[in-house]
């Protein structure tokens, strides 16, 4: 099979957020740039994004990035580097004034400034009292950012190629990356695009759960492929649970419901967080909401014939309120969980979300991985921004509002950087091995021969319902190291999947089938890091690790204050030291302490 | 409960294998947690691998999964299965099949982009945001939620007529989203752009745009908008 070869400066994989946002900064600097996305860029995933994007701008309750920075690392669970964390929260600003310029409807204050609203975790004066951070268009932010970034791209005459799948990364005898492998899905036609610079903006995997907020699309491509690559992943044992996903159906339920009033109550009505978090209640930070309410839902007091849910109470709200800030769930509520929310609350429970971990970068959005004794030593050519990149600014736990703020300040950045790159002319287009093809092309002909396989329906739904089981909001060792088998189980059989349809046109079969060989890799990393990590730390907490007075939360600082790196061939882990220390010397540092809301 | 069986009639044709489209009746048993269009679709997949439709966040924001659901254009993720028994499936209306479910909508796009879908404004950028009261953002809602799923367009017997000469619904829509934006400078240019016997003109407010909408938009009157703004600078 001949494969057609397209030349470009730079090749974006992903037009969500990040990608766009990066790509902003290649076209208008000039750059003769692809943007690869399997879906028109406005069906990216970052739509579905809700309550809003972070910034101190202080416009309706005092704030500064100090206190942003200090929430954030709090809210990691200090797993986060603080580097990059300040470079996020004094960037955040500049990258939401500027999404303002480019057209973002945001809501507005009386004085005409960009509306703000509490979120979880968001504190004013170092974790005292809620601040209005959440810079917010209704409850459609992320719709409202995903088009106001596509139109500036539009303005750019950035060059789309719009249903095209990324298959492989290609890198050469040295390491340097060069580009990737695509299948173009109206055709089915196989494509080189070689390139100086490569940046992955494919979001997250959450599909490797049964029960997830996340889109159909996010199956984790980039995630995978740089795996399959041979570049570790980082902290993939970290996933958030959102607390207020619809009961049945999964689709997100913001947490702006909570930041504009509303309550969680028990099946006897009680308002059960006053009990989790005194301080913060309703809107502590969400790993510390999912286990409060899964705690009570397993300890009989959920709601509903099978007590399985908790109620999320917006009914003493102003219908008006509702009606103005939050048309969004409104909308949701009556669809997917069958409730008027101004009358009834909704059933919710937590839900798969939002995968803290990835490929690991650097804040200047490069890839880094260990070489030569120096943990992050950048990758020759590569860069990746957002869901799929691990900077790390969520450590152990996200919160919310800082995913759109981390799309756009690493896209940005990362954008910025391959400019700067290219224009010192640090980057070269390396020659291409003549085996740059094989990989993908092997994996297609291999799904075209198969005969006598599962479907890859059947093997991802054991996936999905294994990830579910094993590796939940609370984890067990025992169950852990049993998912670890059988996910290594699941894993074979996905490497015999047989697709009937063998059509070259539009060939959705073929592309579930690819997607499934990334969701594995995604799924391998999370249970094999999760098994290891023998604390409690974020989204991570095990039986096995409890909270008591030599480890405050379970958390183990001594032994496990580290990043995990999960290498796919063999399943090989290594670690690599947190970076406690600021980006400049003058901010101090946030030193370590017990996390409560 | 009792099994729920749900008869399709569903639009193939694969250009690979097929000399021509044809109707194929299909009938699936519901799991109780089938609850929309979408749902009973995946599941038709999960029986017939060869099936192709668009699809992604499966709560009505994305817009991929337009079709047309018993000769009415709708999101299959927005649709409900509640006393359903029959559906016919077709493809949207008025553009090229590429596949089964899936059409090419370039056309539609290409007229999003003619009308230039971003914020004009020349002055140099202030350090914070530009102000904009609470009225003048109230002015956006109803327009800026739109998602490009295309249902209203290829519901529109005008944009099947001239798909390469009428905006369609969709297009004027976002025009008149920037036309209505305070930040927005380029008014005049943008009714210019419109100023034309077919880009703006062949609406003739037939609303079948508004009947379809999935986000319960209007815009026949967005588009109605536009035309008082053209009359009133004429005279």
């Amino acid at each position: 099979m001949s494969v057609v070869k397209r030349t470009f400066d730079a090749v974006i994989v992903g037009a969500g957020g990040a990608g766009l946002r990066a790509a902003l900064q290649l076209s208008e600097a000039g750059m003769k740039t692809a943007v690869l996305t399997k879906v028109f860029p406005t069906r990216s995933h970052t739509v579905a994004a809700q309550g809003g994007v972070a910034a101190s701008l202080g416009n309706s309750t005092e704030d500064n990035w100090h206190w942003h920075m200090y929430d954030t690392v709090k809210g990691s669970d200090w797993l986060g580097d603080q580097d990059a964390i300040e470079f996020m929260c004094r960037k955040a600003n500049e990258v939401v004034v500027e999404l303002e310029h480019y057209g973002m409807p945001f809501d507005r204050t009386d004085n005409g400034k960009i509306y703000q609203r509490p979120f979880g975790g968001h504190s004013q004066n170092y974790g005292q009292s809620p601040v209005s951070r959440s810079c917010a268009a209704a409850d459609r932010t992320g719709h409202a950012m995903l088009h106001a970034l596509y139109q500036r791209n539009v303005r750019a005459n950035t060059q789309f190629f719009v249903e095209w799948m990324a298959l492989d990364l290609i890198r050469d005898g040295d390491g340097n990356v060069l580009g990737v492998t695509a299948l173009e899905m109206e055709t089915g036609e196989v494509c080189i695009f070689h390139c100086k610079a490569t940046i992955f903006a494919t979001g997250g995997a959450g599909r490797i759960y049964h029960s997830s907020t996340n889109a159909f699309i996010n199956t984790g491509d980039g995630v995978g492929m740089a795996a399959r690559a041979g570049i570790p992943l980082e902290d993939m044992e970290f996933w958030q649970f959102h607390p207020t996903g619809v009961a049945g159906a999964g689709v997100l339920i913001t947490e702006g419901v909570r930041g504009e009033g509303g309550i969680l109550r028990n099946g006897s009505g009680e308002r059960f967080m006053e009990r989790y978090a005194p301080n913060l209640k309703d809107l502590a930070s969400r790993d510390v909401v999912s286990r409060a309410m899964t705690t009570e839902i397993n300890e009989g007091r959920g709601c509903g014939p099978d007590k399985d849910y908790v109620l999320l109470d917006i009914t003493h709200l102003a219908p008006e309120t509702i009606m103005k800030r939050l048309p969004g769930i409104h909308e949701i509520a009556m669809q997917f969980a069958g409730v008027d929310p101004i009358k009834e609350p909704i059933p919710v429970v937590p839900t798969c979300h939002y995968q803290m971990g990835g490929i690991p970068t650097n804040y200047k959005g490069q890839v880094v991985v260990p070489k030569d004794g120096n943990p992050n030593t950048p990758v020759v050519g590569f860069y990746a921004a957002g869901e799929c990149a691990c900077a790390s600014v969520h450590g152990a736990n996200r919160l919310g509002t800082n995913s759109l703020l981390d799309l756009l300040v690493f896209g940005k950045s990362a954008g910025e950087t391959v400019v700067e790159d290219f224009t010192s002319g640090n980057l070269s287009l390396r020659p291409l091995p003549a085996d740059a093809a094989d990989v993908s092309l092997a994996r297609l002909a291999r799904l075209e021969s198969q005969t006598n396989g599962e479907s890859v329906f059947d093997v991802g739904l054991e996936m999905r319902r294994t990830m579910q089981k094993h590796a939940g909001v609370f984890r067990f060792d025992a169950l852990l190291k049993e998912g670890v088998a059988r996910i290594k189980d699941v894993a074979e059989r996905a490497k015999t999947t047989e697709i009937k349809d063998k059509s070259k046109v539009w060939n959705t079969a073929r592309i579930e089938a690819l997607e499934l060989d990334n969701l594995i890799e995604v799924a391998r990393a999370t249970i094999v890091s999760a098994e290891a990590r023998k604390e409690s730390r974020g989204a991570h907490v095990r039986d096995d690790a409890p909270d008591t007075a030599e480890f405050p939360n379970g958390r183990n600082d001594g032994e496990w204050l580290k990043h995990t790196l999960w290498y796919s061939d063999g399943d090989r882990l290594d670690y690599k030291p947190v970076n406690l220390k600021p980006m400049n010397d003058d901010t101090k540092p946030i030193v370590l302490a017990k996390r409560t809301y | 409960m009792s099994k729920r069986t749900v008869n399709f009639k569903i639009y193939r044709y694969d250009p690979d294998r097929d000399e021509k489209p044809y109707m194929q009746d299909i009938s699936i048993d519901l799991e109780p947690s089938d609850k929309k269009l979408l749902d009973a679709l995946v599941r038709l997949k999960s029986k017939d691998d060869s099936l192709s439709f668009r699809r992604s966040c499966r709560e009505g924001v994305c817009g991929s999964d337009a079709m047309n659901i018993n000769g009415k254009n709708g999101l299959a993720c927005l649709t409900s299965l509640d006393g359903v028994e029959n559906i016919v499936l077709r493809p949207l209306p008025g553009l090229p099949v590429i596949r089964d479910l899936v059409v090419d909508m370039t056309q539609f796009f290409k007229q999003y982009h003619s009308i230039k879908p971003y914020l004009v404004n020349n002055e140099p950028a202030p350090e914070r945001e530009r102000l904009q009261s609470p009225e003048e953002r109230e002015e956006l809602n109803g327009l800026y939620e739109c998602i490009l799923c295309a249902c209203c367009s290829t519901s529109c017997p005008s944009f099947w007529w001239n798909p390469d000469k009428f905006v369609g619904p969709a297009g004027l829509l976002a025009a008149y989203r920037f036309i209505a934006d305070t930040r927005d400078q380029a008014t005049t240019e943008r009714l210019d752009n419109l100023e034309d016997p077919y880009r703006l003109f062949r609406c003739h407010s037939i609303m079948n745009c508004v009947d379809v909408c999935p986000k319960g938009l209007n815009p026949t009157r967005a588009i109605g908008k536009i035309k008082d703004m053209m009359v009133a600078r004429a005279v």
